[in-house]
């Protein structure tokens, strides 16, 4: 096996193999477990985006019996750039969880049966679906894309339910049967296309799908599947509640990774296996989608009393922006340029809303509430976790010098160069609802409070989490050119370009 | 229209009606079970699509992906079930929310 | 307006059903799929069952994710109830501390097991090993195989547990917790051994790969029955599941 292949199964295996090390071992192992697996995690990358740099996209068989009898794992550009998105975040919110559950149970505090149940199942939890987004992203294979969603959904309703509410109970059986029925839905479509072509392997789906009955049927059910899991405006009603009352670290994976991932699929399935049988029309409705779920979602968002529902809405206005991409099928000078404005919007949102959450993590434990309404002063309190709130806010709402403002520079160009003036308002008029939702919360922290604060301590390293993961949202905007080259290996989008060529 | 087909199409009309249910359905374990009729549905569409071979031997892939959908719908159906009770018994005390009454899956 | 919004989505759900089934309809009614391919390479595959060759051996990456996902399942399960009582999997510590508190859940009413039952299970208890021995042995050449065999398992363990609800407390939890790891741990082991003689990962051929299966599928076998074992014991909450919550009730033997 070549030595990309090697790191590949390095970057699925080693979160994978520390999570059932920590299930195993319990007690305080977990977090020890999550840095030995985060050190694996980046060394694999890190070796992985050098064989790819000079090597170019590398397909590696497992099992050695290639397609169409086995599964091929796969790595290109948008693969390795989604997994730097799971790497940054992952270790960000790996080090606010050590302060967040703390390693043990204080001397001084009372024991609580369920703060020391999340602290224990929280390390597996969070490693299996570590493990199942590294799958989904080097995936190749149709079928074995729907095990690693799997993986990844029933970790993340383990990781929601650990908070001890009976909201959260809801919020996760909710999560959990949406998210079986999209799952149902895409495994529908899987039958239909191997039933037409037997084959499962996604290059070579790429060569023989044809826009057939069965085919057209089967793209409809697997992004319809995957539209639900990806809550996309009108398909969102479970995620504000699961996203709004996870613990803070799990909230920041959930709406940085999880609901990310859910995308790279969609986006794997129509810019390889079906980009001669996607059609613009069914593009446009898609993005048309996006456009309705950002005016909603941040409207909703402006409306929250919460902060955290608050950014849980924010995120079903962010999804739409992911969406937007696909109004550009069909346009193949334009479409490569949206595609990579897309995918560095979803890399900056998951920093940036990784920051967010985390910081109102930090937040809600200094405060003992998340309610807007009360957190007058709280800047002199956490000045640290606000600041990272203000950047994160800033790459949302795309001002220069943020990632965000790259992923809707690279989207606007596109969208002139298309005559797409839609997209182009709704880009921009997103950017202002975002400042809407973001102000209130900067504004009242910077107010003066008349009463003292009667506020809980807050550990250093989750305060400094939240603000280097905010930094790297904004850092994205000053090294574009370095991402946006990685994102360039193997040409992902090329399928998508060439089909004007070829109708 | 083939024997293969036919039970194709009834693994069709399976998924339908389950989708209905998870839905239409209050009450949170109809919606489970509904779900787990809507799986049925998906893997007697494999099995069917499967046993169209003419040398008389089914394709074993479909096969295998059954067995493996049938671990996974397991597993999540027992998470699931355990979400229900939890629910339903009101875990730490918390004011009852918006729960059986919403409409949505 | 609910009787409207009601027709409404049961014609949408009627058109999705009808589109699904033209699309079934216009598959080819004749088609081999990859039955030839896997025909042709079974021999490779050291099983002679093309459902086994296919599970363990071709997608093979599959099952191991799959293997994953179960014992996620029985991990995630056990931490949703191990705050009142350690159900199976929970470490003991914060069990033994709330067991005392009341439960205002519904427990099974499950009476103490009479004579009939446990006498069954005696009789039964040496069969289902056995059968379960056979499906796992037979799995390489006709159907059977891990889930089969742990499946079965596992319903000797619920009868045990139902008769002796003291079974899982009594064995140590960290052997329950090696056990539910064992299938994958070996799995993920034999995996990655080819890949040090610079083989691809789960690269199982030549004269051995038989042997290797059969490996899995045993260790598999033991892991999928403890999981299907605890999702059952979990959710089941049998009234005196934990030793430590029988003495708090003074029930315990």
């Amino acid at each position: 096996m070549s030595a990309s292949g090697a790191w590949m199964v390095s970057l699925v295996l080693a979160p994978l193999l520390a999570a059932s090390i920590a299930l195993v071992v319990g007690r305080r192992s977990g977090p020890y477990a999550a840095l030995a697996a985060a050190a694996a995690i980046v060394c694999s990358l890190a070796g992985l985006i050098g064989q790819l740099e000079r090597h170019g996209a590398a397909a590696s068989a497992v099992g050695g019996w290639g397609s169409p009898l086995g599964i091929q794992l796969h790595a290109d550009g948008l693969s390795v750039l989604m997994l730097l998105m799971s790497a940054l975040v992952g270790v960000g919110v790996t080090a606010y969880a050590w302060g967040y559950f703390g390693l043990a149970r204080r001397r001084d505090e009372p024991f609580n049966a369920a703060a020391s149940r999340a602290r224990e199942s929280f390390w597996p939890l969070w490693l299996f679906a570590w493990g199942g987004l590294h799958a989904l992203f080097l995936s190749g294979d149709i079928f074995n894309l729907y095990v690693a969603l799997e993986l990844l959904t029933l970790s993340a309703v383990g990781l929601i339910g650990l908070a001890n509410q009976r909201t959260a109970s809801f919020a996760a059986l909710r999560y959990l049967l949406a998210s079986l029925v999209g799952s149902l839905f895409y495994l529908l479509g899987v039958a239909l296309l191997y039933g037409e072509y037997a084959v499962l392997d996604c290059q070579r789906l790429l060569e023989l799908v044809q826009g057939t009955r069965a085919t057209t049927c089967a793209l409809a059910l697997m992004t319809l599947g995957l539209m639900l899991k990806t809550a996309l405006f009108p398909l969102h009603f479970w995620l504000p509640l699961a996203h709004g009352n996870s613990p803070a670290p799990v909230s920041a994976l959930l709406s940085s990774l999880v609901v990310t991932a859910c995308f790279y699929a969609i986006l794997r399935l129509w810019c390889t296996v079906f980009a001669n049988a996607g059609t613009p029309g069914a593009g446009m409705l898609l993005a048309l989608l996006g456009a309705a779920a950002i005016v909603y979602g941040s409207l909703q968002a402006i409306c929250q009393q919460r902060l955290k529902m608050l950014i849980a809405y924010s995120t079903v206005a962010q999804v739409g922006y992911l969406f937007l991409g696909f109004a550009f099928l069909g346009r193949s000078a334009s479409a490569v340029l949206a595609w990579q404005g897309v995918v560095y919007y979803a890399l900056s949102h998951a920093c940036a809303k990784g920051a967010m959450f985390l910081a109102a993590g930090s937040i809600m434990r200094s405060a003992g509430h998340d309610q807007l309404e009360g957190l007058a002063g709280i800047g002199k309190q956490l000045p640290v976790s606000v600041f990272a709130f203000g950047l994160a806010g800033m790459s949302l709402m795309g001002l220069p010098p943020s990632g965000g403002f790259v992923g809707k520079w690279l989207l606007l160009r596109a969208a002139l160069e298309a005559g797409l003036w839609w997209v182009a308002v709704t880009i921009l008029a997103g950017g202002l609802l975002a400042a809407g939702y973001t102000f209130p919360l900067l504004e009242r922290a910077l107010a003066n409070r008349a009463e003292p604060w009667v506020a809980r301590r807050v550990p250093r390293g989750m305060e400094l989490a939240s603000l280097v993961l905010a930094l790297c949202a904004v850092a994205l905007g000053l090294v574009a050119a370095q991402p946006l080259e990685l994102l360039e290996i193997g040409a992902p989008f090329q399928p998508l370009a060439s089909q004007e060529a070829n109708p | 229209m083939t024997t293969a087909q036919f039970y194709a199409l009834c693994g069709v009309v399976l998924f339908a009606i389950g989708f209905h249910g998870v839905v239409t359905r209050a009450h949170q374990l109809r919606k489970l079970l509904s779900v787990n009729v809507m799986g049925s549905g998906v893997f007697l569409v494999l099995v069917a699509l499967a046993s169209r071979a003419t040398g008389g031997h089914p394709d074993p892939v479909p096969h295998a992906m059954v067995l493996t959908g049938i671990v996974v719908a397991i597993s999540a159906t027992a998470v699931a079930l355990s979400l229900v009770r939890r629910v339903h018994e009101g875990d730490a005390g918390e004011a009852p929310g918006d729960d059986a009454r919403e409409a949505g899956p | 307006m609910a009787i409207l919004k009601r027709t409404g989505f049961a014609v949408l759900v009627m058109l999705l059903g009808a589109g699904a089934g033209a699309a079934v309809l216009s598959l080819p009614p004749e088609w081999n799929g990859l039955s030839d391919t896997v025909a042709a390479r079974l021999d490779e595959s050291g099983v002679t069952n093309p459902v086994t060759a296919v599970l363990l051996n071709f997608r093979g990456y599959d099952t191991l994710l799959e293997i994953c996902v179960l014992m996620l399942a029985a991990f995630a399960v056990g931490s949703f109830v191990s705050e009142r009582r350690s159900a199976g999997l929970g470490t003991g510590r914060g069990a033994a501390e709330t067991s005392g508190q009341g439960h205002r859940g519904v427990e099974l009413p499950i009476a103490r097991p009479g004579r009939v039952l446990t006498g069954l299970v005696r009789l039964l208890a040496p069969w289902i090993i056995l059968v379960s021995g056979y499906l796992l042995w037979v799995g390489s050449h006709a159907p059977g195989g891990a889930f089969q065999a742990g499946a079965l398992l596992a319903s000797l363990g619920v009868l045990i547990v139902l008769c002796d609800h003291r079974l899982l407390p009594r064995t140590a939890s960290w052997l329950r917790r090696v056990l539910l790891a064992l299938g994958f741990w070996v799995f993920a082991g034999f995996g990655l051994v080819p890949l040090m003689f610079g083989q691809a990962l789960l690269q199982f051929s030549g004269p051995a790969a038989g042997w290797v299966i059969l490996g899995i599928e045993t260790a598999c076998t033991v892991s999928i029955a403890m999981v299907l074992l605890l999702l059952f014991v979990c959710n089941a909450r049998l009234p005196s599941l934990d030793a430590d919550a029988d003495r708090a009730r003074g029930t315990g033997a």
